[in-house]
């Protein structure tokens, strides 16, 4: 154990600011991170282990038990209970003797929940030993664990046909589909390698910014910074090194479209990301991608490669003296919160992915301490066009506000759940015609994911856009059968709840409490009260550091707004109050013992 | 440090150094911004809340924001009171907080801000979580109850190589500060009494000493925190 792990933290430089690809590295070999390995790792970084062990514990995909010769991850998103999860999971439950959180006596597998995995579009789906399973069934998953059994490879076990495109290649080879359903021009193919490149290389850095300010782009990630004026910021902040992030964690419940263009467009978002790093003056760029992710790893280490072969990335690209630039990958480990710019370059530090206090922002003190910019995959691939078309051409697409496509990532009750890139100022009625969602069949559709708004149809006219409905591009589509509060808002609840990273008091706490009143009200112990408190208790959430503990009450505020009726059918009218606390229940126990039956 | 910024708190004109955090800018100038897990001399890591003010409109933690000239700052106004109070019962539902039993009875800036804050019964249910004490290091206790999570330890309490001795496990509502087991028993008395001043609350107790001062005759015994800033003199500067 101890060589292994020694020559893993050689691999990586003796660097300990690559603890997280250390980490992933001795997870992936033992199946687990263990004492001796941490021990070890603190040993050579001259850190305390309770130091090593708070990275460690952090991340979901991190384990300090082993999780099973066959690891699985089965999703538990909404979306995935709407799909049938419930069966699926039962049948694992049975096959396996296990429940949820435990391996199996042999050590053979492990069954483990986890959060939205990009798969909305194809679920139930699971992930085993980094690999991919998509649309399962009950039959499916019996299968499964036969293969298990007979100790197959994960490789092997697949029996569906690879999905489309990429999914296909030689080092790919899932059966994930991209299900792209509506190109614009964004995706559009009408691109090769270089072609930007080449084009900026006759530029000064600033005229590219220019341009970029000119199209008003603004990130796609759902914040919606203007992207020309972060570039600017970090360009001319002081520092000796600069560098470029791709923020490639998408772990909104219900987005799945970075995924889609890291499978089928990489080359763009790879050019877009040159094209920053010339922008503001970066040598490096990382690509920090979810750990769910992870199977197209060898499928980006190839694109890189070629680029490399190509000289748009290295020294010196395509013969501009100076232009030096390259990019590397960097996996994540399970965490929503690393979503948030600064809590990415903590995690890409190796550290625990808490997002940093602000100012200073990242293009002032980012990676390193340095000026750093990070973007969204979509921003990057956009800012390609731009730099090929024009800012003009750009800003002919959209609203005023919100100029250009947005890439939406639309999943749930619909006929054809999947990518589709529109331009801005779509109306959601307009999207629900594009899906194959009959009006009549939709109770409600979940804009920008958990942190965003459940809107009811008397807002289905209302427009995506920053003006109007601002997203990242999450759009769950929810019929007339479903149970919003218990189905949908509870789940989110729950997502919230073990996202949070746990730093700030009021997204630590808060968010239990709301759940916790949620669920009386559920249980038909609700009263006026307990309504009035959820929204006066999801104000105090404003005041947390990150987007995340800001919008974590926004599942329960959201319905609450929109859906107030289902939550005012659930609580007893004629009382004022209720305690919560069952005293007959508390006392049966006693009672039975004692044999005395209590007259209240 | 020499250059001076304008700013007003709560319609005050104040003054103070360019880059000071807002919490010391407004305590030189005679004004008390609670604050939790901030400590003097130690890197601010907002997270307890607290010192939640509104800077030109916008929520900003005061322990972590610095000073801007013509900054508009709003700190004992309605709901920015209220909310420091939501956040103080927070904390003493997280936990279980039994004043009369613990030794930083009186000492416990908690507690003093919950007095400050006139808290009689916390606006939410007390979760009464099951936590342990940890006292398995021969100079400190841990207990687990009563830690505010606030990371003051994590970030003041570093062996001479400048290893954490303290460190955060786990995230959410499962996140604890639990104590090294090889370095924790290298701790130094001195260290031990220092890790036991830094605790805001009584998480952290040097073992085999108690009540050397009696209650009654505590910090916040006989005046309520932050009146020491209140009543300084505002012709400082």
């Amino acid at each position: 154990m101890k060589a292994e792990v020694k020559k893993t933290i050689e691999k990586y430089g003796n660097d300990k600011f690559r603890l997280m690809d250390i980490l992933i590295d001795i997870q992936k070999e033992n199946g687990y991170i263990p004492g001796e390995a941490i021990t070890q790792i603190a040993e050579d970084f001259e850190m305390s282990e309770v130091d090593v062990e708070q990275t460690v514990s952090f991340y979901h995909f991190f384990s300090q038990k082993p999780t099973g010769k066959y690891a699985i991850f089965l999703n538990n998103s909404v979306v995935a209970n709407m799909m049938g999860r419930a069966e699926v999971a039962a049948t694992f439950m049975k096959e396996l003797g296990i429940k949820f959180g435990e391996v199996t006596p042999d050590g053979s597998a492990g069954l483990f929940n986890t959060s939205c995995i990009g798969m909305n579009d194809q679920e139930p789906a699971a992930i085993i030993n980094n690999r991919i399973f998509t649309r399962l069934t009950p039959f499916r998953v019996k299968e499964i664990v036969r293969d298990i059994r007979e100790g197959k490879d994960v490789d092997e076990m697949n029996v569906q046909d690879w999905g489309d495109g990429e999914n296909s290649s030689d080092l790919i080879r899932s059966v994930v589909s991209n299900n792209i359903r509506k190109i614009g021009p964004v995706l559009d193919r009408d691109f090769t390698a270089g072609q930007a490149i080449e084009k900026i290389i006759k530029l000064k850095p600033e005229e590219v910014i220019e341009e970029v300010k000119k199209s008003n782009m603004r990130g796609r990630g759902g914040a919606g910074f203007p992207t020309g004026l972060k570039w600017e910021f970090c360009r001319n902040a002081p520092g000796e090194k600069k560098y470029i992030f791709c923020n490639a964690d998408e772990g909104e419940p219900g987005t799945f479209k970075d995924r889609v263009i890291l499978t089928e467009r990489p080359r763009l978002l790879f050019e877009g990301m040159v094209i920053a790093g010339y922008a503001v003056g970066a040598s490096e760029g990382i690509v920090y991608v979810r750990y769910e992710y992870k199977y197209l790893e060898q499928h980006l280490e190839k694109i890189l490669q070629q680029a490399r072969e190509a000289n748009y990335l290295g020294k010196n690209i395509l013969g501009k003296k100076g232009f030096n630039f390259d990019i590397r990958i960097q996996f994540g480990a399970g965490a929503y919160v690393c979503g948030e710019e600064s809590a990415l370059i903590e995690s890409a530090e190796g550290k625990r992915g808490e997002p940093r206090d602000r100012p200073p922002f990242p293009v002032e003190k980012g990676y390193h301490d340095m000026p750093t910019v990070v973007n969204n995959v979509e921003t990057l691939c956009s800012v390609v066009k731009v730099i090929l078309k024009g800012g003009e051409w750009y800003k002919s697409f959209g609203t005023n506000e919100s100029t250009g496509t947005k890439l939406l990532s639309i999943s749930g009750d619909c006929k054809f759940p999947g990518v589709y890139e529109v331009v801005w100022g779509f109306s959601v009625n307009d999207i629900l015609d594009m899906v194959g969602a009959g009006k009549e069949d939709v109770q409600a559709v979940q804009v920008g994911g958990p942190s965003g708004a459940l809107i009811s149809p008397d807002e289905f006219n209302r427009t995506l856009g920053y003006e109007d409905l601002a997203t990242g591009g999450s759009l769950i589509i929810i019929g007339k059968n479903r149970d919003i509060l218990s189905g949908i808002v509870l789940n989110f609840m729950d997502f919230f709840i073990d996202e949070s990273c746990g730093s700030c008091s009021t997204c630590r706490i808060v968010p239990t409490l709301m759940r916790n009143k949620l669920n009386k009200i559920l249980n038909a112990r609700g009263t006026q009260q307990d309504i009035d408190d959820l929204t006066e208790w999801g104000k105090i959430l404003k005041a947390s550091r990150c987007g995340l503990g800001q919008t974590a009450g926004n599942p329960i505020l959201s319905s609450l707004k929109n859906f107030p009726a289902l939550y005012e059918e659930k609580i007893q009218k004629n009382k004022s109050f209720d305690s919560g606390f069952d005293l007959n229940a508390a006392i049966k126990e006693s009672a039975k013992a004692t044999g005395r039956i209590p007259n209240f | 440090m020499s250059q001076f910024v304008r700013f007003t708190i709560d319609g005050t004109e104040c003054m103070a150094s360019k880059g000071q955090f807002i919490v010391e800018a407004a305590k030189e100038n005679g004004i008390y911004i609670p604050t939790l897990c901030n400590y003097p001399g130690i890197k601010p890591k907002g997270g307890c809340r607290i010192c939640t003010v509104r800077v030109n409109g916008k929520l900003m933690t005061a322990c972590t924001t610095p000073v801007a000239e013509g900054m508009n700052i709003e700190n004992d106004v309605k709901d920015i009171r209220e909310l420091r109070k939501s956040i103080v019962e927070l904390l003493l539902v997280e936990g279980n907080h039994f004043c009369p039993a613990c030794e930083k009875s009186g000492n416990c800036e908690l507690q003093a801000l919950a007095y400050r804050f006139q808290i009689m019964v916390p606006r939410f249910p007390f979760q009464f979580p099951i936590r342990k004490v940890d006292a398995s290091n021969p100079k400190i206790i841990k207990d687990q109850n009563r830690c505010i999570q606030c990371k003051r330890c994590i970030r003041a309490i570093k062996d001479e190589k400048g290893r954490s001795i303290f460190a955060y496990r786990k995230r959410s509502s499962s996140v604890e500060v639990v104590v090294d087991k090889k370095l924790g028993k290298q701790l130094t008395d001195e260290l031990a009494q220092k890790a036991m001043d830094v605790c805001p609350v009584g998480s952290i107790l040097v073992k085999e000493k108690g009540f050397i001062i009696p209650i009654g005759e505590r910090k916040y015994d006989k005046k309520p925190i932050g009146s020491d800033i209140e009543n300084m003199s505002v012709s400082k500067i």
